[in-house]
């Protein structure tokens, strides 16, 4: 029971980093372009933003979470979709005690 | 440690400045050099590492701060200016925010307190604008990664101490740490500049050069999206500050001259077309620094949006500086195309800030783009 409590509570958080990703990236994306965005997409590959936007990403990533991203995570692959950028949130979060 | 007083680090740079460097400004640039005793002043004075915390060594000036040094610096002499540019702004505060502790230890403080001298290679013959088509190639070799190819023009690469190198493995591009004595490192001078006379261009062939694999800096392929991407911000932060420096430097010349000249029996400067020149000046000095310090606040806290606000300053900033050049040049007529006044050099000078660091048409389409998404109305039946 304990159990199942502590990894609904995971689960909720991560789906509110995953929410809160989605819409800035929504609210990035090019004005030309009416997409779906799904947590998998690889945001580069499927051109919603060339690699320019990643540096922006990590400053997003450290303001808003509270985070600070250490360099053997500044790879592209942790950047590059909804559901990556969650995960590494909450990995982060969890490595700092939270 | 003594805390470090900002207004004391400009008062000290304001004096070198206006006594050291502003005097002998012309010599730098006629004799496209920057003496080292310049350079030594620079970093006994703490200004190589302004940008940096005490913590590596550094004077921990927040990016007001370091912007309105910039300005000091750059409105007497842009060459040493570009010095902060390449190796504050670009090369150790890109280390500062994306490279491993390891890799602080063993280059951020030589380099905040001066005693080792950076640069930033980049630009190829086929790689300008688009920067990520960068022909030099990594390998990776047990324990190092080989590095091969030529940077085609590197600002101080003649005199720096370390690279920072960008390079390309089928694609994925990664950035290094190289030190000049790695066996494989060559730089030939380059000369014939329009401005930056002074800032030891150089071309840099690496050849073999084996580079161990803790100068990596970030993770492979971390090249582009994030470290020439910070490097880059960094340095148009500090471009857009050159811009209001010179820009400053051409209104103080045109003024100064206007008041001064006498012709048809009058001071050229009660000339109503002279004084829309001033005006505008006067202008857009004013404006393009308030853009700068509103992107230094942005900045300061790693805003998301520090990138555009930075974009919207160098953009706006390095045009200003061209069109006031262009004036302070126009007022001064012959002697304004004379290198015996500051004019025609100040006017060479700002050319140069809307091209590096990302060209003026580059700002724009970034800027434009940026509009579309915060402007046009998301119900557009409206």
């Amino acid at each position: 029971m304990h159990d199942e409590a502590v990894v609904n509570m995971a689960d909720v958080t991560v789906a509110d980093y995953a929410a809160n990703i989605r819409a800035y990236l929504r609210e990035n994306m090019t004005a030309f372009k009416d997409v779906e965005l799904d947590d998998e997409d690889n945001i580069f590959e499927r051109g919603f933003f060339t690699s320019l936007f990643a540096m922006q990403l990590l400053h997003y990533v450290e303001s808003t979470f509270d985070v600070e991203v250490p360099d053997d995570y500044i790879m592209l692959r942790n950047f590059s979709s909804v559901r990556r950028l969650a995960d590494m949130v909450a990995e982060l979060k969890r490595t700092a005690g939270e | 440690m003594s805390e470090v007083d900002p207004a004391d680090v400009i008062a000290r740079a304001r004096s070198f400045a206006e006594t050291e460097l502003a005097p002998r400004a012309a010599e730098f640039d006629r004799e496209e050099r920057l003496p080292h005793d310049v350079v030594r002043r620079m970093a006994d004075e703490g200004f190589l590492g302004a940008s940096i915390p005490a913590k590596w060594g550094g004077l921990g000036l927040d990016p007001l701060a370091y912007g309105e040094l910039t300005e000091v610096i750059g409105k007497a002499c842009a060459s040493t200016r570009a010095l902060l540019t390449v190796h504050t702004s670009i090369v150790a505060t890109t280390l500062l925010e994306l490279a491993s502790k390891r890799l602080k230890e063993k280059y951020l403080t030589a380099l905040a307190r001066g005693e080792k001298i950076g640069c930033f290679a980049l630009s190829e013959e086929n790689a300008g604008s688009d920067a990520a088509a960068v022909e030099t190639t990594y390998t990776r070799k047990g324990d190092t990664f080989v590095l091969n190819g030529r940077k085609k023009w590197t600002s101080f690469a003649g005199i720096a101490d370390l690279f920072l190198v960008i390079a390309s493995d089928n694609g994925v591009t990664s950035a290094f740490v190289v030190e000049r004595d790695m066996p494989g490192v060559e730089t030939r001078p380059k000369s014939g500049f329009l401005g930056n006379r002074a800032t030891h261009i150089a071309e840099v062939a690496f050849a073999d050069v084996e580079v161990p694999a803790e100068n990596l800096i970030a993770g492979i392929g971390a090249g582009f999206g994030f470290v020439v991407n910070t490097a880059l911000l960094h340095g148009r932060y500090s471009i857009a500050w050159a811009g209001v420096a010179l820009a400053q430097a051409a209104l103080e010349e045109m003024c100064s001259y206007a008041t001064r000249r006498e012709q048809f029996g009058v001071k050229i400067g009660t000339q109503q077309l002279v004084q829309k020149m001033v005006a505008d000046a006067v202008t857009n000095v004013a404006a393009a620094r308030e853009l700068c310090r509103r992107a230094g606040r942005f900045l300061a806290p790693r805003n998301a949006d520090a990138a555009m606000e930075t974009n919207i300053a160098k953009y706006f900033s390095s045009t200003i500086a061209q069109r006031a050049t262009s004036d302070a040049v126009q007022v001064l007529g012959g002697n304004g195309c004379w290198s015996g006044y500051p004019a025609e050099r100040l006017f060479r000078e700002a050319k140069i800030l809307e091209i590096i660091e990302g060209t003026s048409q580059l700002q724009q389409v970034m800027i434009a783009d940026f509009g579309y998404k915060k402007y046009a109305r998301k119900n557009q039946s409206q």
